[in-house]
């Protein structure tokens, strides 16, 4: 199989780039990597993708990295249905801006969390300042309600009537947090009715199978070996609580 | 009714919008809107964007943020050259992941050591911490290392022979800590020679003309200070980078 894309589940845009694939019965080498373990920093991966991070992807010579340009690269390569990423100027250019707006805001709101609500007190047993942790969850708090607002109005799907990419990646940086116990749907009834439209319309069942470690993600962390991550702590203590 | 573009050339992404429409000979209406008077957050602007961030497109009655998506949607509506934004799939792919990769590292960390060199001194009366400076400084060199190192390369452009999106939003990025006097190309003779292609396709005039205001931003103490910075303006920034 000439398409191989290198994945590990617990990140949200590996997600949005599996999830794509399988809806789109995109035929592909499922490179499955683990990201705690620290696989992206060995020298086999550094020849996959320099910048040291997934999803990325290898079609035959051609290396790719970036899940917003992968899937934009397989909407057009496989020739999907228009509404992922609709030919009319507006309605691309309103999904265009979603995914440039959601770099950060809601991804590194909702990423923040899984750090600060599990993986870093559980997993590297370090407690978050309350004031920190006020904030990152106003931070997070305000891109939803940016979300609602301004992206998702009372329209179905982002773009309109049709999911397309926009929802894909909104989707799965939402869970995230979700998956650290943190409900971000309770008292946001608009956002729920999306997340369940988004749910149906990708299905169900591979919905949940890509969200599998995110749903297991509070009992795993008690599995988690320290020491294995403990080569991350001082590099996410760093970028998180400095 | 032309095209309105909401722009103050103090940010990096207002500048590829209007160097993008300049070069391409698009007709639009400049409209200014002045950041350090806090104007993005009054009345009048929230009626253009809620998002409260420039640039904002507005094509009669289609409104559009985010400066990746505005240069998208300006190349489809324009036809403009095919190098800016290329039909081929592999190096509009390449375009795509530089696009995506720079909002979080070289667009942040240029901010981040503009913020700390040029605006909070202004706005605090006190230097930023020497650690956080000095962390500030140290990431945006990563970056920088990183773009040389798979973004640029050894070819002309970002993508090959010619300039494309990707250049035009990497040295606007770039350029936003050299007006507060960190020099990044001073050691970099590739980035240096990079930067001068880039200028060199852009216009020159031009390019030094966006670049006005940046370049003077040291006079940013003395704005705010005739301006008087609104408590929240202050507050807001303060919150900012903590």
């Amino acid at each position: 199989m000439s398409l191989e894309i290198y994945l590990d589940l617990f990140s949200q845009p590996c997600r949005s780039v599996y999830i794509f694939a399988k809806k789109n019965d995109i035929q592909f080498d499922y490179k499955k990597i683990s990201l705690f373990e620290g696989y992206q920093y060995s020298e086999e991966y550094g020849k996959i993708n320099l910048l040291r991070k997934a999803p990325a992807i290898k079609d035959g010579d051609f290396y790719l990295a970036e899940s917003v340009a992968i899937m934009l690269y397989l909407t057009e390569k496989f020739h999907t249905p228009d509404h992922w990423y609709p030919a009319d100027l507006q309605k691309r250019a309103r999904v265009n801006e979603y995914l440039s707006w959601q770099h950060s805001t809601i991804r590194p709101h909702g990423s923040k969390m899984m750090w600060f609500k599990l993986l870093i007190p559980k997993a590297f047993g370090t407690e978050i300042p309350k004031e920190k942790m006020d904030n990152a969850v106003e931070d997070l708090n305000s891109s939803l309600n940016l979300f609602e607002e301004k992206f998702l109005q009372d329209r179905p799907f982002i773009v309109g009537d049709q999911i397309s990419l926009a929802d894909l990646v909104a989707i799965v940086e939402i869970m995230q947090p979700v998956g650290a116990g943190m409900d971000v749907f309770e008292n946001r009834p608009k956002l729920k009715a999306w997340k369940d439209r988004v749910r149906a319309e990708i299905g169900a069942e591979l919905f949940d199978e890509a969200h599998q470690a995110i749903f297991y993600a509070q009992e795993a962390v008690k599995t988690m070996d320290p020491e294995k991550i403990e080569h991350f702590k001082p590099k996410i203590l760093r970028y998180f609580l400095s | 009714m032309p095209l309105e573009l909401y722009l103050d050339l103090h940010s990096q992404p207002c500048r590829s919008v209007l160097l993008f429409a300049q070069i391409n000979k698009i007709p639009f209406e400049f409209k200014a809107v002045d950041l350090s008077a806090g104007e993005q957050y009054g009345e009048e602007f929230g009626k253009v964007s809620i998002i409260r961030k420039v640039p904002v497109l507005k094509d009669g009655d289609f409104i559009l943020t985010e400066s990746i998506a505005i240069l998208q949607y300006l190349a489809a509506k324009h036809h403009t050259p095919d190098n800016w934004y290329p039909t081929d799939l592999q190096k509009r792919a390449r375009v795509d992941e530089f696009l995506s990769w720079q909002h979080t590292n070289i667009r942040t960390h240029g901010s981040k050591v503009f913020w700390f060199r040029g605006v909070m001194p202004a706005v605090t009366g006190v230097p930023v911490p020497k650690e956080k400076m000095d962390a500030a400084v140290e990431d945006l060199n990563a970056s920088l290392k990183t773009f040389e190192d798979k973004f640029l390369q050894s070819r002309p452009f970002i993508i090959g022979d010619k300039i494309s999106l990707a250049d035009l939003v990497a040295i606007v990025e770039i350029m936003q800590p050299v007006g507060t006097g960190l020099d990044v190309f001073q050691g970099r003779p590739a980035l240096s020679a990079w930067r001068d292609r880039v200028k060199k396709e852009i216009g020159v005039e031009v390019f030094d003309e966006a670049h006005k205001v940046i370049m003077n931003v040291d006079t940013l103490a003395q704005t705010f200070e005739n301006k008087g910075l609104p408590e929240f303006l202050k507050l807001k920034i303060q919150r900012m980078f903590n």
